[in-house]
């Protein structure tokens, strides 16, 4: 109907398609507080674009949308920033070689099935402990009983060496942890166009022991400072960044997580979070059988240096 | 870079046969209607219209090939039950999109040597594998490479046929399909008598991109890291914009 070529992806979409899928997924990111890049890319590839593309277009999309809440959360004093320069070294050099290795995996004909695997696995794991924790509570709330807070434990990570002081997040610990933990985001931002705040916000409260008040905040300035680098590092690249496909994504999920946020206020998060995770699980599922499906066509073509 | 060569070559050679055979070069006349093709967001295919006339008979066959690449084949073959590809084939000087249009079926007008000294027709293109690809597996992925080509419209299979009027003019309508890759084409038309290629003539055509989304296309290649900026600039726009847009409601 309103077909739009997208230069990039070199074809035809629908833009209303576009504006609904960043819609919907800007719903869901408004609703429960994710990224929803881990949504967005597999939605993108089960609608025809090259997985490379739909790789590169969201981790530009991320971008946007994880700026404002940065900046909303640097207003209110809820980022360590010494702590998320660390977290951006180890994040930099992480996307640096992501898209290092999307380029090497793309010569060697891998990267759709790489992009894929890593979804699989990615989405299987995130599914099933969302509906492990959200069927938990569901079942505690029935029993009328609370779950203790296990208090922050000393670990193997204390003994490590490279100490530094982050003032704001009170704590004394080994450079090397941060260093790391930003290393595999920036690795799965530029491989799979995630912010990977899934990953960063756990390991930032159990892993490096942060308060819980400045996590939020601190994952927000390392997701969109690494995946702006990551953007960089891909058009210089890759040139699997499309800004028309990543701007009409930003357009419907900016508006789609404006209602997102209003009805998660007033519903409860359990069930919510038990849906979200059969959604999670069906698109893992989906990605999965694509894999194991035998193909129409055994056969594909690609042009050599030319991407 | 090489596309122009070999466009350049091509054009060099056909100069070339066509200067060692002066008396024949004159019994073929050939143009078409258009040099350039411009592919801009609308574009759903067109027709390239080759005319043109020859003196004292014979039979005339046109071709049509686009820029010429280095073309990787891959197959897909089940991994721990996942589909993966693992054999692949490199082949050299692969036309994007070739075709054909002749008065009479080719296999009638000259022997195999003659169409695959011209590279006339499907069976007289010289695709050749590189040099680690054994034979079984060339014939395999040559297949492969033409039949994924036809599929795509890149190869129409049916060969257009070529009217000739009056015995002197003869005109044929080429179609090119939506997705017709951009670069430098050839467009030969050849004069067959007695299974002999009598004379030969070459026009260029060019297929580019036009419009915004070319001009984008044509940015992301050639200025990479500006594309880059411009594109973490716009979604920080974009955010903050949003961000600002809703707070007050």
């Amino acid at each position: 109907m309103f077909q739009i070529y997208l230069p990039i992806a070199e074809m035809s979409v629908d833009i209303f398609l576009l504006l609904g899928m960043g819609g919907v997924v800007g719903f869901l990111s408004g609703l429960f507080g994710v990224g929803g890049g881990f949504l967005m890319t597999p939605l993108l590839i089960f609608i025809g674009v090259p997985p490379p593309v739909a790789v590169g277009s969201e981790v530009n999309q991320v971008v946007a949308a994880s700026v404002s809440g940065f900046m909303a959360h640097w207003r209110r004093r809820q980022v360590d920033f010494k702590m998320g320069v660390v977290l951006l070294s180890g994040g930099t050099l992480g996307s640096a070689f992501g898209v290092w290795l999307f380029g090497f995996l793309r010569d060697l004909g891998q990267i759709n099935l790489v992009i894929s695997i890593s979804y699989v696995v990615m989405l299987g794991s995130i599914g099933t402990l969302m509906m492990v924790e959200s069927v938990r509570t569901i079942v505690r709330r029935r029993r009328g009983t609370t779950a203790r807070k296990k208090a922050h434990v000393h670990n193997w990570a204390h003994g490590l060496p490279f100490k530094m002081r982050f003032r704001t997040s009170r704590l004394y610990i080994s450079a090397i942890l941060p260093v790391g933990l930003g290393f595999v985001v920036g690795v799965l931002a530029s491989l799979m166009g995630v912010g990977g705040g899934f990953l960063l916000v756990p390991a930032m409260i159990y892993l490096l022991g942060m308060p819980v008040s400045v996590v939020i905040g601190t994952s927000l300035f390392q997701i969109t400072f690494v995946t702006a680098v990551a953007t960089i590092l891909h058009s210089a690249n890759t040139q699997t960044v499309d800004v028309v496909l990543a701007g009409l994504l930003t357009l419907g999920a900016v508006i789609g997580a404006q209602f997102g946020t209003r009805v998660g206020a007033e519903l409860r998060g359990e069930e919510l979070r038990g849906l979200l995770a059969l959604v999670v699980l069906g698109v893992c599922a989906t990605l999965l059988w694509r894999l194991i499906n035998e193909p129409s066509t055994l056969f594909s073509l690609s042009v050599v240096g030319l991407h | 870079m090489t596309r122009a060569l070999h466009t350049f070559v091509a054009i060099v050679l056909a100069a070339l046969s066509l200067g060692m055979r002066p008396a024949a070069a004159q019994d073929l006349i050939a143009d078409i209607s258009n040099h350039l093709i411009s592919i801009t967001s609308d574009f759903t295919g067109t027709e390239l219209l080759v005319f043109g006339a020859i003196e004292g008979g014979g039979d005339v066959v046109v071709v049509v090939s686009g820029p010429r690449d280095s073309v990787i084949v891959r197959k897909k073959d089940r991994v721990f039950g996942i589909w993966i590809n693992a054999e692949s084939a490199e082949f050299d000087n692969v036309p994007a999109f070739y075709a054909v249009a002749a008065t009479n079926p080719l296999e009638e007008l000259a022997a195999p040597e003659q169409l695959r000294l011209y590279e006339i027709g499907l069976a007289g293109l010289r695709l050749e594998a590189e040099p680690d690809v054994d034979e079984a597996q060339e014939v395999e992925f040559l297949d492969a490479l033409i039949q994924l080509k036809q599929e795509n419209e890149l190869y129409p299979t049916a060969p257009q046929h070529i009217d000739v009027v009056g015995g002197r003019l003869f005109r044929v309508k080429i179609p090119f399909p939506a997705d017709v890759p951009v670069g430098s084409y050839l467009v030969q038309s050849f004069l067959i008598r007695d299974g002999l290629v009598a004379s030969a003539q070459t026009s260029p055509l060019v297929v580019n991109k036009g419009g915004f989304g070319a001009d984008l296309y044509e940015f992301a290649h050639a200025e990479g890291e500006l594309y880059g900026i411009l594109a973490v600039l716009g979604a920080v726009m974009a955010g903050l914009l949003g961000n600002l847009l809703f707070r007050r409601s």
